[in-house]
C-alpha cells in the first residue's frame, strides 16, 4: 500500500508538471510582444522626462539667476548620514532626510542634488547642517557656514562631508 | 524516478538557465559595471549615479539622457565637464537601459562608441558590454559575433569578466569543448570563485565527458567560502549532483552531496528532500525522517514541504509505527486543506483584482524584502503565494514590468498637473510684466540714446587726447570761458577791422593783452589741463564701465522677463498631448500586463491546488489505511496479552 503510495506521488507530481490543467495560457510570444510594446513607452516616457525637464529648467531656473547645490561623501566615508538642512541667506531652502539607500548611494561615489533656486548676483550666505552618525556610534551634528558669490550663469556649489568636516567646492 | 527525471531535466537542459552567470553579470539591481570614475569633475553625472545607486533606473536614464543630449549638441564638447567621463557616461547609459529592461535601446550607445573614433582598449571594452547585452537579451548567436570582434589590448579590469563571459556564450552556442577549455583557464580566479568550476562541470557534462563534468560539480560543492554568492552557488551544484546521483540510483553519494547543502540557503528544502528520498530508496525510513522531519517544519506553501508532509508518515508506516503515522497522515490532511483554501482564496482575490493592488503599495517598495513582506500580510491571501510565483522567471520581468507602468503612470499624472502649474506661473508672469514693459521700453530707448551720445562724446575726447599727445593743441583744453572771452575778443576784433577806418594803437594794444593773456594762461597751464583731462577720462571710464555693466545687465535682465512667459506655449501643448498620450497607453498597457500577471499567478495557483486535491486523496486513503493497521495491530497486542 505504502510502495503504491510512494508511485503515485511520483505519477500525480509528473503528470502535474508535463500536463498542465489551466483555463488560458501565457504564451512566450505574447510575453515577449507586450515586453516590447513597454520597451516603446518607456523610451516616450524617457523623451517627454527628458524635454520636461530642459522645460522646467528654462522656466523656472534660468541660467542668470539658477544656483544648484550638491552634497557628496568623501571616499571611503563610514559615517551615517542622517540629514541635511541648506540655508541661503539666512532661510531654510532645503531639508532632506536619508533613506538607507540613498546613503549608500552616496558612499558608492553617488552625488545628489539637494537644492535648485533662484538668486541675485552678489555675495549670499550659504549654511550647511549635517546630522548623523559615526561609525563608532556616536551622534554629531555639524553647521558650516560659507560665504558664495553669484555671478552671471548658473551657480553651483558641492558639500562634501569627511571625517565630520563640511568642505565646500565652488564649482 | 520519473519525477527525479523531470526535476533533472528542467535544471540540466534548460537551455540558458543551467549554466551559472556571475551574480555582478546577472543581477540586475547590483550595477557592479558602472562605477564612480577617481575624480568627479561633472556633478550631473554624479547625480545619474546616484539614482542608479539606489536602482532608480528611470531617473539615472533621463538625467543622463539629458547630460549626453546637452553634451551632443555643443559646438565645443571638449570644454564641457562631461568630456571627461564621456564613453564612461555612454557605457553607463547601456547599462541603465539594460538593468530597466529596455534591451532593444541598450546597446545604442554602446554602438556609437564601437563605432566613433576611440582607443582600441575602449573600444574592445564597448564590444565585451554590447555581447554582455546580447547574451542578456538571450541572443547568443549575436553575443558570439560580437565578442569575436575583439581585438588587441584589453582593459585589465574586465579580463576576467570577458574570459568568462566568452565561455558561457560558447556554452549558449553548444560550443562545449571549448567554452570547457576557456573556463578551465579561469579555475583560479578569485572574482569567479565556484561560478567558473560550476559551468566548467556543465560545459564537460554536456559534452559527454560525465566522469569530468561530475568532479567538477563534486569540486564546486566543496568550496570553502564566505561569499553568500559562491555559497549560492556551491549549494546549487550539489543539488544537481545530487539528483544526478539519485537518477543513477547511487543513494549514497547522492546523500552525502545533498547533504552538503547549507539548512538556510535557497536550495535547502529540495535538498533535504532528496536527502530523505535517498535515504528511503536504501530503505533507511528511520534515517530519512531526519531531513524530512526539519522540512516538515518549515513554509507550508512550500511542494518540497508538501511532499514531505505526506513522506514522514509514510516512512512512520514503513517503520511499523502504524498510530504515528496516522497522526501524521491526519495534520497533513488539516495542512492541505487549510492550503486549498488559502489557495482557494487566492486565486478568488486575484480575480477580483485585490493581488494589482497589494503589487502596488507604495510603502513596500521602500523595504528590500518587500516580497517576503508582502507574503505575511495577513489580510491579503492574494499575496500568500508570491515568493512561489516570483520563482518563475517570466512571472518575475512580468511583475517588474507592471511595477515599471505603475510608475510612468505615476510621473505621467505628475507631469500633466506640473503643466498646468507652469502655464499658471507663465500667465502670472505675463499679467505682471506686460503693462510695464512697455513704459520700461520707452524710458530705455531714451536713456539708449543718450548713452550712445554721451558714448559717442566719450570716444572723441578720448580720440582727441590722444592725437594730442603728438600735436598737443592747447586749445583744445581751454575752459568754457576761456572760450568765451576768446570769442569775445574776436568779436571786438572784428567790430573793430570791420569798417576799415584805422584801429587806435592803444585799443589795439589792449585786445593784444588781452588775447596774450588768453593764450598765456592756455599755454601754460596745458600740461597740468592735459594730465587732468586724463584724469578726468579714466574716471569717466570707471563710471562707463559701471554704465554698461548696468546696460548688459539690463538688457538680459530685459530678455529674461520676455523669456520668463513667452515660447513656452507651443512647447507645453505638444508636451500634453504627448503626455496624453502616453498616458492612455501606459493604462492598456497596464491592463494587458496586470491580465497576464493574473493569469499566470492563478495558472500557478490552480495548479498547485490540484496537486495539494490529489495529495488529499491520497492521504485519506493513507490515513485510512494506517488508522486501520494501527487498529489492528493494538488489537494482536491485547490479545497476545
Amino acid at each position: 500500500m505504502m510502495n503504491s503510495l510512494k508511485m503515485v506521488l511520483l505519477a500525480v507530481s509528473t503528470l502535474l508538471l508535463t500536463f498542465p490543467v489551466c483555463a488560458q495560457e501565457v504564451t512566450k510570444e505574447q510575453i515577449k510582444g507586450l515586453d516590447e510594446q513597454i520597451q516603446e513607452i518607456k523610451t516616450d516616457v524617457l523623451g517627454i522626462a527628458a524635454e520636461l525637464n530642459r522645460l522646467e529648467e528654462k522656466l523656472l531656473y534660468p541660467s542668470d539667476t539658477q544656483v544648484a547645490v550638491f552634497v557628496s561623501l568623501a571616499s571611503g566615508e563610514k559615517v551615517r548620514l542622517d540629514s541635511v538642512e541648506i540655508q541661503l541667506g539666512g532661510k531654510p531652502v532645503a531639508h532632506h532626510l536619508y533613506t538607507y539607500k540613498e546613503l549608500e548611494a552616496l558612499q558608492k561615489g553617488g552625488v545628489q542634488r539637494i537644492y535648485t533656486g533662484n538668486i541675485m548676483t552678489g555675495q549670499h550666505a550659504l549654511q550647511v547642517t549635517l546630522l548623523g552618525q559615526t561609525a563608532g556610534g556616536t551622534d554629531f551634528k555639524k553647521t558650516e557656514s560659507f560665504n558664495v558669490t553669484k555671478d552671471v550663469g548658473p551657480k553651483i556649489v558641492e558639500f562634501t562631508l569627511a571625517s565630520q568636516n563640511i568642505t565646500l567646492k565652488d564649482w | 524516478m520519473i519525477r527525479l527525471l523531470i526535476f533533472l531535466a528542467s535544471l540540466l537542459f534548460a537551455s540558458s538557465s543551467l549554466a551559472a552567470s556571475t551574480p555582478a553579470s546577472k543581477d540586475q539591481n547590483n550595477l557592479a559595471s558602472t562605477t564612480t570614475p577617481k575624480t568627479l569633475k561633472d556633478l550631473y553625472f554624479g547625480e545619474a549615479l546616484y539614482y542608479a545607486f539606489q536602482g532608480d533606473w528611470f531617473d539615472s536614464i533621463a538625467r543622463l539622457d539629458t547630460e549626453l543630449g546637452q553634451f551632443h549638441g555643443l559646438d565645443e564638447p571638449e570644454l564641457d565637464s562631461l568630456y571627461y567621463h564621456i564613453n564612461q557616461a555612454e557605457f553607463a547609459v547601456g547599462d541603465f537601459e539594460l538593468a530597466y529592461r529596455m534591451h532593444y535601446r541598450a546597446g545604442r550607445a554602446i554602438t556609437a562608441v564601437i563605432e566613433g573614433n576611440v582607443e582600441e582598449p575602449v573600444r574592445n571594452e564597448a564590444i565585451f558590454r554590447l555581447a554582455r547585452i546580447y547574451f542578456q537579451k538571450d541572443q547568443p548567436e549575436n553575443a558570439l559575433h560580437a565578442v569575436e570582434r575583439i581585438r588587441g589590448t584589453v582593459p585589465e579590469r574586465i579580463r576576467d569578466d570577458l574570459t568568462f563571459l566568452r565561455a558561457q556564450i560558447y556554452l549558449a552556442n553548444g560550443r562545449f569543448a571549448e567554452a570547457a577549455r576557456i573556463l578551465r583557464e579561469l579555475q583560479s580566479t578569485k572574482s569567479l570563485e565556484g561560478f567558473a568550476t560550476y559551468n566548467l562541470g556543465i560545459a564537460l557534462l554536456r559534452d559527454g565527458k560525465e566522469q569530468d563534468g561530475r568532479q567538477y560539480l563534486d569540486r564546486t560543492g566543496q568550496i570553502a567560502s564566505n561569499s553568500p554568492s559562491t555559497l549560492a552557488i556551491k549549494d546549487k551544484s550539489n543539488l544537481v549532483l545530487g539528483y544526478k546521483l539519485l537518477d543513477e540510483n547511487n543513494f549514497e553519494g547522492a546523500k552525502q552531496v545533498l547533504d552538503r547543502v547549507r539548512l538556510s540557503g535557497p536550495f535547502s528544502n529540495r535538498a533535504l528532500l532528496g536527502s530523505g528520498w535517498a535515504d528511503v530508496s536504501q530503505e533507511r525510513f528511520d534515517r530519512a525522517l531526519v531531513p524530512w522531519s526539519i522540512l516538515i517544519q518549515r513554509e507550508v506553501t512550500d511542494s518540497a514541504v508538501q511532499e514531505a508532509m505526506l513522506a514522514v508518515p509514510y516512512a512512520y508506516a514503513k517503520l511499523n509505527v502504524h498510530s504515528r503515522a496516522a497522526l501524521m497522515y491526519g495534520s497533513a490532511l488539516d495542512a492541505f486543506g487549510m492550503e486549498v483554501d488559502k489557495l482557494g482564496a487566492s486565486i478568488k482575490s486575484i480575480r477580483e483584482g485585490r493581488f494589482l493592488q497589494a503589487l502596488v503599495r507604495e510603502e513596500l517598495k521602500q523595504d528590500a524584502n518587500w516580497v517576503v513582506k508582502l507574503r505575511n500580510l495577513p489580510e491579503t491571501p492574494e499575496t500568500y503565494y508570491l515568493l512561489e510565483l516570483m520563482a518563475s522567471h517570466d512571472f518575475q520581468e512580468s511583475l517588474k514590468n507592471y511595477l515599471d507602468l505603475e510608475e510612468l503612470r505615476k510621473k505621467l499624472v505628475v507631469w500633466a498637473e506640473d503643466l498646468n502649474a507652469f502655464e499658471e506661473i507663465i500667465g502670472q508672469r505675463r499679467a505682471y510684466y506686460h503693462p510695464l514693459l512697455p513704459e520700461i521700453d520707452r524710458e530705455f530707448r531714451r536713456l539708449d540714446s543718450q548713452m550712445r551720445l554721451r558714448l559717442e562724446q566719450r570716444d572723441r575726447v578720448e580720440q582727441r587726447l590722444k592725437g594730442m599727445l603728438v600735436a598737443p593743441r592747447p586749445d583744445y583744453l581751454a575752459t568754457a570761458e576761456e572760450r568765451i572771452f576768446g570769442e569775445q575778443i574776436a568779436h571786438l576784433e572784428q567790430a573793430l577791422y570791420a569798417g576799415g577806418a584805422a584801429v587806435p594803437p592803444e585799443i589795439e594794444a589792449r585786445i593784444r593783452r588781452l588775447r596774450g593773456i588768453l593764450n598765456w594762461n592756455i599755454y601754460t597751464e596745458y600740461d597740468q589741463r592735459f594730465t587732468e583731462a586724463h584724469k578726468n577720462l579714466r574716471e569717466l571710464n570707471q563710471v562707463v564701465e559701471l554704465l554698461k555693466m548696468q546696460y548688459t545687465s539690463f538688457v538680459r535682465n530685459r530678455q529674461a522677463a520676455t523669456q520668463s512667459y513667452e515660447g513656452y506655449d507651443d512647447v507645453i501643448r505638444r508636451q500634453r498631448l504627448l503626455i496624453q498620450a502616453a498616458e492612455e497607453k501606459v493604462k492598456e498597457l497596464m491592463a494587458r500586463q496586470g491580465n497576464m500577471l493574473e493569469t499566470m499567478a492563478v495558472n500557478e495557483l490552480t495548479k498547485r491546488r490540484e496537486r495539494l486535491e490529489e495529495f488529499q486523496v491520497k492521504a485519506r486513503f493513507a490515513l485510512a489505511d494506517s488508522y486501520d493497521r494501527a487498529t489492528r495491530a493494538e488489537s494482536r497486542k491485547k490479545v497476545n496479552q
